[in-house]
C-alpha cells in the first residue's frame, strides 16, 4: 500500500498505513480469539482426541 | 444511571487514578495479601514437615496444609493481585473511568465467596485432595464449588478490563497503541480466560460427579484438561509479572523498551503458545502420544521460551541504556552496580527477573523435554521449578510494585522503611535456596509428594543418600528465611495500609457515584502520555542491543552458556541413569 497524502492548509499531512501485524497487536479481541483458538485446538482437542481413540479395556 | 467520573491526579507520579477502579485495586490487593498470609502460614507447616529433622506434623495434616497452601498461593494470592494489576493496567495507565464498577464489585465477592468456601471445605479435613485435585480422588462439594465460584468471578473481572479497554479506545484516551505495560496486561487477561474456561470445563461436570449426578470421571482426560488449567494459570503469572517488570524499569529509570515491536511480538507467542507448556505434566501418562506431548512441550513451548528470553534480555537492556544515558558509563557493569540495590521496588524486581531466568526457565526447559523429564518426574525437583517461576518470579516481582504502589495507590507512608529495602534479599535469596535444593533433592529422586522420605514402617522400603537428606534440611533452612522475608513484606505492607501517615492529595475529595458527575476527560493529545510507566514510544530498536547495552548482552551469553551446560548436563546424567548396552 502507497502512503496516503492529505493535503492540509500550506503543509502536507502523511499518514502511514498501519502495518497489518500492527493491526492485530491494536486488536484485543482479536488476539482474545488466537489466544483461545490455538491452545483449545493443538492442547485440548487433539489431547482429548488421543485419549477417546484408546480401545477400551475388554 | 449516574457514571463515576472523580479522578485523581497522584502529585508524585503523575497517575490518574478512576475512583472506583482504585476501590477495587485495593480491595483486590488486600484480599491478595490475606491470601498470602494464609498461605504463607501454612508453609511453614509443609516445610518443617519434609525437612526429615524436624518432620513436624502427622500425615493427615500434613496434606490438609499442603493442599491449603497451594490453593492459596498458586491460586488466591496470584489471581487477586493480577485482578487489582488488570484494573491499573487498564483504567489507571489508559486515564480512563473503569467500565462497569458495580460487576467488578460481583466479580471480586465471588471470587472472596469462592476462596473462603473452597478453604472451608480443606479445612474441614475431608478435603486433603493437594492443588491438583485429581480425580477419582474426591473431594467435599464446597472445594469445587468454591473454585468454581472464585473462577467465574476472576473471569467477570477480566471481561470488565476488556470492557475498559474498549471505554478507552472509545473516549479516546490514548492515541496509537496501548502502552506496553497495558499490552502485557492484555497477555495476561487473554491467558486467565483460556485458564479459567478449561477450569469450568473440567470443575464443573468434576462438582457434578462429587454430588452424585454424574457416575464417573476419566482420569487422563481430567488430568489433561484439569492442567490446562492449573498449568496455565501460572502462565497468566509469567505475563504479568514481565508487564510488572516492564513497569518498574520505567518507573524506577524512566526505562523505555529497546524495541517495542520486539516486545509485544514476544507477548504475542506467549498468547499462542505460552499455555501449551501444560503438557510437560502429562509427559509420563500413557495414552498420550509423543507427536502431541513433543509439539506441545518443545516445538510451541520453545517459541514461548523465546519471548521470555527477549523479555529477559530487553527489561535489563532498557535499564542499562536509561543509566547510560545518565552517565553510568564506566566498564560493562557500572549501570548495574551504581542501580538503586537499596530500593525495593528495583532490586525485588531484578531478584525476580534473574530468579525467573536462571532457576525457572533453564529448569523448565529441561522439564518440557520428553526424555529428560524421565529424570526428575513428579519428584521434588518440579516444586523446586515452580517455586522459582512463581515465587521467585511473580511473587516477588508483585512485592516489588506493591512498594510503588503504597504511596501512590493508598497514599500511605512507607511503614518500618528501615526494613523494607532488606525485605527483597531476605524473601528472595531465601526463595532461591529453596528452589535450588528442592532441585537438587528432586535430582536424587526424591518424591515430590510424599509426607517421609524414610518410609518408616512401610513394607518396602527405599534409602535415599544423605545428600538428599542434606538437600532437605537446607530447603527447609532457606525456607524459614523466606518465610521470615514474607512476614517483613505483609508487616510493611498492612502497617502501612493501615496505620501509615495518609498523603494528601491537594484538591482530592471524596464523591459518591451519584453525585461525582464530572466532563468526560479530554481526549489525548498526540503523544498521549505524561507519565513514563504509560509511555509507549519506541527504544533503540533490537538490533544494536549488543552497541547500546554491552553488560546485558555479556550477561545474556552468560545465561546461554548455563543454559547450555545445564541442559547437556541433565542428558549425560539421563544417559548414566538408563545405560545403553
Amino acid at each position: 500500500m502507497s502512503n496516503a497524502i492529505q493535503p492540509a492548509g500550506d503543509h502536507e499531512v502523511f499518514e502511514e498505513p498501519v502495518p497489518p501485524m500492527q493491526q492485530l497487536l491494536d486488536n484485543p479481541f482479536l488476539l482474545l480469539f488466537i489466544g483461545i483458538a490455538v491452545p483449545t485446538v493443538l492442547y485440548i482437542v487433539l489431547g482429548v482426541m488421543e485419549i477417546v481413540a484408546i480401545p477400551i479395556a475388554k | 444511571m449516574a457514571v463515576n467520573r472523580m479522578f485523581r491526579t497522584c502529585p508524585a507520579s503523575g497517575l490518574v487514578f478512576h475512583e472506583p477502579a482504585e476501590n477495587l485495586m485495593k480491595a483486590n490487593a488486600v484480599a491478595a495479601a490475606v491470601s498470602l498470609l494464609v498461605g504463607g502460614i501454612l508453609a511453614i507447616g509443609v516445610t518443617l514437615t519434609r525437612w526429615q529433622a524436624v518432620h513436624m506434623l502427622p500425615p493427615d495434616s500434613f496434606y490438609l496444609f499442603l493442599t491449603a497452601h497451594g490453593l492459596n498461593m498458586l491460586v488466591f494470592w496470584i489471581i487477586f493481585f493480577e485482578m487489582a494489576i488488570l484494573y491499573f493496567t487498564s483504567s489507571t495507565l489508559l486515564k480512563c473511568r473503569l467500565a462497569a464498577p458495580g460487576i467488578g464489585w460481583v466479580a471480586f465477592w465471588m471470587m472472596v465467596v469462592g476462596a473462603l468456601m473452597n478453604n472451608y471445605a480443606v479445612f474441614r479435613g475431608d478435603s486433603s485432595v493437594m492443588f491438583t485435585a485429581y480425580a477419582p480422588m474426591g473431594a467435599h462439594p464446597t472445594f469445587y464449588l468454591g473454585l468454581i465460584l472464585f473462577a467465574v468471578g476472576a473471569l467477570i473481572s477480566c471481561f470488565v478490563f476488556f470492557a475498559t479497554l474498549v471505554v478507552a479506545k472509545s473516549e479516546k484516551t490514548y492515541n496509537g497503541s496501548v502502552p506496553l505495560v497495558t499490552f502485557g496486561a492484555i497477555t495476561a487477561a487473554i491467558i486467565a480466560v483460556f485458564t479459567i474456561a478449561s477450569g469450568a470445563i473440567i470443575l464443573v461436570p468434576t462438582f457434578l460427579w462429587s454430588v452424585g449426578f454424574i457416575d464417573h470421571i476419566d482420569s487422563l482426560v481430567y488430568r489433561t484438561v484439569f492442567w490446562a488449567f492449573g498449568h496455565s494459570s501460572q502462565q497468566i503469572n509469567v505475563s504479568a509479572h514481565v508487564a510488572v517488570w516492564y513497569a518498574i524499569a520505567a518507573i524506577v529509570f524512566g526505562a523505555k523498551p529497546l524495541s517495542e515491536k520486539v516486545s509485544r511480538t514476544a507477548f504475542f507467542l506467549y498468547i499462542c503458545f505460552l499455555q501449551l507448556a501444560s503438557a510437560h505434566h502429562l509427559l509420563a501418562d500413557p495414552g498420550l502420544t509423543s507427536n502431541w506431548k513433543i509439539f506441545n512441550t518443545s516445538y510451541a513451548m520453545y517459541l514461548a521460551v523465546l519471548a521470555s528470553m527477549v523479555h529477559g534480555l530487553t527489561v535489563p537492556g532498557s535499564i542499562e541504556v536509561a543509566q547510560r544515558q545518565k552517565g553510568y558509563t564506566n566498564g560493562l557493569f557500572e549501570w548495574l552496580r551504581k542501580a538503586p540495590w537499596g530500593n525495593p521496588a528495583f532490586s525485588g524486581m531484578f531478584l525476580s527477573l534473574i530468579g525467573f531466568g536462571f532457576l525457572g526457565g533453564i529448569s523448565g526447559v529441561m522439564m518440557g523435554t520428553e526424555q529428560l523429564n524421565l529424570l526428575i518426574h513428579n519428584t521434588l525437583y518440579v516444586p523446586g521449578h515452580f517455586h522459582a517461576t512463581v515465587v521467585v518470579g511473580t511473587t516477588l516481582a508483585f512485592m516489588s510494585l506493591t512498594y510503588f504502589l503504597i504511596p501512590v495507590l493508598f497514599r500511605r507512608q512507607m511503614m518500618f522503611a528501615g526494613m523494607a529495602p532488606w525485605q527483597p534479599y531476605v524473601f528472595g535469596l531465601g526463595m532461591m535456596g529453596v528452589s535450588l535444593f528442592l532441585m537438587g533433592a528432586g535430582t536424587l529422586g526424591v518424591p515430590r509428594r510424599h509426607w517421609d522420605i524414610a518410609f518408616a514402617g512401610n513394607p518396602l522400603p527405599y534409602e535415599f543418600p544423605g545428600s538428599a537428606w542434606l538437600m532437605m534440611a537446607l530447603a527447609g533452612i532457606s525456607s524459614i528465611f523466606a518465610f521470615v522475608g514474607g512476614a517483613m513484606y505483609l508487616a510493611i505492607t498492612v502497617g502501612s495500609v493501615f496505620f501509615g501517615k495518609k498523603i494528601e492529595t491537594p484538591g482530592f475529595k471524596e464523591i459518591s457515584a451519584q453525585q461525582g458527575m464530572v466532563g468526560r476527560p479530554q481526549p489525548a493529545a498526540a503523544p498521549a502520555d505524561t507519565t513514563v510507566i504509560a509511555g509507549h514510544q519506541g527504544g533503540v530498536g533490537a538490533g544494536g542491543m549488543c552497541m547500546v547495552a554491552p553488560g546485558t548482552f555479556v550477561l545474556a551469553i552468560v545465561f546461554l552458556v548455563s543454559f547450555v551446560l545445564y541442559y547437556f548436563i541433565n542428558w549425560k546424567y539421563l544417559s548414566t541413569v538408563w545405560p545403553l548396552r
